[in-house]
């Protein structure tokens, strides 16, 4: 245990993907099984169980602290476990702590009268880092700045392998990893996945350039409207002995918790590549499933996005569908080698022969020169439920991650403001000295309104300037944020608005960025509240 | 007469009315009393100064010699008058030179701790137990999550470090006066002999502390050093402030170290950026401010700048009747030492 608490304390205070890699492939090189895979299990989100519940912790300090001092110091601490690990009174220091795993064996087996006497007694062994360590594992509330993807491009890294074959096994092999991990080490043969429903690393596209479309020849591709939800993997499998379905973002994280109301319903052996939207005649008999899907905005997905568990209530006003547009697995059978015509033809065939609920084809458009493709472009984009529009070549495999020339996006052009900087911070890392994210707002009457936030989009040089252009202009300071002269112009490019009522301003910009910087423009010409207003979708 | 018909507080600070003098005020007054050399305590420009030959000297090397017209250096444990109020200096254990003031008058004795702390510290004699009416003391790290732990163990941490991470320029953040000169010390116990570079803030009150018999060991200017590269796996001092300047920008590959109290909460040490922050603190921590208030054993405690209400929250349980004096203008970040 001291050795992954040491870990997580110099995780929590280390920037840097690539140096909490190091830390990371550092511990895992250095611990045994199964005390690392634990730890990989916890990074990960993959513990299966919380130790205990926030509350049992928060019951043991009131028995053992003066209420008033617990509040004042929960006041200035900010946080619960970290106030508990401070304050907690009782301390028998132990030559050498239980291991990882001998703790997590014991809150598995431990029965439930006794989970807040175990916790005490681990507490009172443990100096308070320790102690913030174990609380943070034990209620599933790591917050380290690591993704599993991360987790697992260090687990690539460490076995020498390629991500994707630990994207593949990833879903079929269980904490504490040995078998994975002993794998990686080259002492044991790869972990048998056979039969198992897992993730399959994903084909992706490429921005398109002029170039391409000036090249574009008809019936070489297939072109669909690119919808604005997020990427999923929906792999299912009823025909064999324990049903399985699950859902994956992009990146191989299983969202399934997330969307009941999508997984309940389906049937047989395969894999779609699909976009996950709101669609709100998903649930709709199953003889309309060849009806149009009603699409909603992204910013309705996005309330559905992260839950644990979601209410019955939001699942009814905001129910999910996939729009299917292309099949890795058929009915059992893998389809990656075909060409995607060949893919294509066998999904239309497939989606004839069944009505699944929630499930929809995505529908192919037609161009038949480079300037129709421009044309078709410019109307698909006046939908505001479509971002654009996806190039596939006919005759692509599914290959995974991002091959040339094969898929494309076309994304809608960015919307723009002029916004005023209002407010700056540093950066992390190499930015640690440069003032380098920016709050930014609009104007409603003489007043300004933040908008939004953004950090990139600039060069190195600009950066320099901008932080050169901060100092001189700073006038306030709210802890590590400086206000400056409301004078500089940003004009700033996002994907999207939409209405916000966590915000004063009550908009809220989708990916925001930098894309230009107004030296030239006075701040009282930048846009009004209500010109970016204007631009929320309907 | 009760203390607090005579000793008051206004925008100025501490203000003793029948013997006419100031304890660390804020702006330029006829008399003041300063207990130690931080700049939020010592300011220049009084007319009267009466403080221990270190704080004098403190003063003098960071305002000029004339930063008051009349320097009067006491002894410490030996009284003087103001009027009918006699006046005794104590030392205080917080930085060279820092002291607690006795004040006695009307049959009441009252004590202003100052700034300080109950650690062993090299650079300064031990904070005494002063028994008194009335115990004034600051509340810095007034909270019970505060129990700051020994020195050598954040200094462990440090020299761990350079041993993993030896290709980076480990650049601490420690305030100047004090902490700075207590950093080097604590390394040297530890056996670091290898010279330590400073920021050019550093380095006048270092070379202060050398001429009151401190050894601080090999010192060089960064300044000095004309490839900067060379200070990869180097301990670099520079004051808090300079840790996410520009200055810093010009070091190889850098480590960000804060040494202070407040890296004892993750929140504080995040905001600094800090990548390893170091727990080490010049004032009390809060087994050490209940250890005082027990031992000094005065009838009332009055709480100054820090997080009074938990500590007269603590006093008033241990059966002390407590208030909270709100003196303004003691920082507690930068300029505090803290």
């Amino acid at each position: 245990m001291e050795a992954f608490s040491h870990l997580l304390e110099q995780l929590y205070f280390t920037s840097g993907t690539k140096a909490k890699a190091q830390l990371i492939a550092d511990y895992i090189a250095n611990t045994p099984d199964p005390d690392r895979g634990w730890a990989i299990a916890a990074m990960a989100g993959t513990l299966k169980f919380d130790f205990f519940k926030r509350n049992t912790v928060k019951k043991l300090i009131t028995e053992r602290t003066d209420p008033e001092l617990f509040a004042m110091s929960y006041d200035y601490v900010g946080e619960v476990s970290e106030t508990v690990a401070h304050l907690w009174p009782d301390s028998e220091p132990v030559n050498e702590l239980p291991s990882l795993s001998s703790i997590v064996d014991t809150f598995s087996t431990v029965s439930k009268q006794k989970v807040s006497e175990t916790l005490a007694r681990y507490l009172t062994m443990m100096t308070p880092s320790q102690r913030w360590a174990l609380l943070k594992l034990g209620t599933r509330g790591l917050r380290i700045g690591v993704s599993a993807r991360s987790i697992k491009q260090i687990l690539a890294d460490f076995g020498g392998k390629d991500i994707k074959e630990i994207e593949t096994l990833w879903h079929a092999v269980e904490p504490p990893y040995t078998e994975l991990l002993q794998w990686l080490e080259g002492k044991s043969d790869k972990p048998d996945i056979q039969n198992a429903v897992t993730f399959h690393p994903v084909m992706l596209s490429h921005p398109i350039e002029e170039s391409d479309i000036d090249s574009f020849l008809p019936n070489t591709w297939q072109i669909e409207n690119k919808y604005d939800g997020i990427r999923v993997q929906l792999a299912v499998n009823t025909e064999k002995d324990e049903p399985e379905a699950a859902l994956y973002s992009r990146t191989g994280d299983d969202i399934s918790h997330s969307f009941p109301d999508l997984l309940e319903s389906l049937s047989g052996n395969m894999v779609l590549d699909g976009e996950l939207l709101v669609i709100h005649n998903a649930n709709a008999a199953t003889s309309e499933s060849f009806a149009e899907p009603e699409v909603d905005t992204f910013n309705s997905l996005q309330q559905r996005l992260n839950k644990k568990k979601p209410a019955k209530a939001l699942m009814q006003s905001n129910p999910v569908g996939l729009i299917v547009y292309d099949a890795l697995v058929l009915d059992g059978e893998s389809l990656t080698e075909h060409t995607l015509a060949v893919r294509r033809a066998k999904l239309e065939d497939w989606f004839s022969k069944r009505a699944i609920p929630r499930l929809f084809l995505s529908t192919t458009l037609q161009a038949h020169s480079p300037a129709s493709l421009r044309n078709l472009h410019k109307t698909v984009c006046e939908n505001r439920a479509v971002e654009g529009l996806m190039i596939k070549r006919l005759n692509s495999t599914y290959v995974p991650g991002r091959p040339k020339g094969q898929w494309f996006k076309w994304k809608r052009d960015p919307l723009v403001v002029d916004a005023v900087m209002m407010y700056a911070q540093r950066g992390h890392g190499k930015r640690s000295s440069f003032y380098s994210d920016y709050t930014f707002g609009a104007w409603q009457g003489d007043q300004l309104l933040p908008i939004g936030k953004a950090y990139s989009g600039f060069t190195d040089e600009e950066l320099k300037k901008l932080d050169n252009w901060v100092r001189r202009n700073a006038i306030g300071r709210f802890g590590p944020v400086r206000e400056v002269n409301k004078a500089l112009v940003l004009e700033v490019a996002f994907d999207a608005v939409h209405p916000s009522n966590r915000h004063k301003s009550g908009v809220a910009l989708r990916f925001p960025r930098i894309h230009r910087i107004r030296w030239d423009k006075p701040a009282q010409e930048a846009d009004t509240l209500d010109n970016v207003k204007a631009l929320i979708e309907e | 007469m009760h203390p607090s018909t005579w000793l008051k507080i206004n925008d100025i600070g501490l203000y003793c009315e029948p013997g006419n003098f100031y304890i660390d005020p804020m702006s330029e007054v006829d008399v003041a009393l300063v207990t130690h050399g931080h700049a939020d305590h010592a300011r220049a420009g009084h007319n009267t100064v009466y403080a221990s030959p270190e704080t004098l000297a403190i003063m003098q090397t960071r305002y000029g010699e004339d930063m008051a017209v009349h320097q009067h250096i006491i002894s410490l444990g030996e009284p003087i008058t103001f009027n009918d109020v006699s006046v005794t200096f104590y030392p205080a254990g917080h930085i060279l030179g820092s002291t607690q003031i006795l004040i006695e008058y009307g049959g009441y004795r009252v004590v202003v701790s100052g700034d300080y702390k109950r650690r062993h510290d090299p650079t300064c004699p031990p904070f005494k137990v002063v028994p008194c009416d009335v115990l004034i003391t600051e509340a810095t790290f007034g909270l019970p999550v505060f129990t700051h732990p020994p020195i050598e163990d954040e200094i462990d941490k440090l020299l761990h470090s350079l041993r993993v991470f030896p290709e980076r320029c480990h650049l601490v953040g420690a305030y100047a006066l004090g902490k700075c000169q207590r950093v080097i010390i604590a390394l040297r116990d530890a056996g670091y002999t290898k010279p330590i570079y400073l920021h050019g803030a550093q380095l006048k009150l270092c070379e202060l502390y050398q001429q009151f018999g401190i050894d601080l060991g090999a010192l060089i200017p960064v300044s000095e050093v004309s490839d900067k590269k060379l200070l990869a796996g180097e301990i670099v001092i520079a004051p808090p402030s300079a840790l996410a300047d520009r200055w810093s920008r010009s070091l190889p590959n850098v480590r960000t170290v804060m040494a202070s109290g407040w890296m004892q909460i993750r929140a504080r040490a995040k905001q600094r950026n800090a990548e390893l922050p170091l727990i080490i603190s010049d004032h009390c921590d809060w087994p050490e401010l209940l250890q005082t208030i027990e031992e000094v054993a005065p009838k009332e405690v009055w709480v100054t700048h820090g997080r009074e209400d938990a500590l007269m929250y603590q006093a008033q349980k241990m059966g002390f009747k407590a208030r909270a004096l709100s003196l303004v203008g003691y920082d507690e970040d930068e300029q505090g030492g803290d």
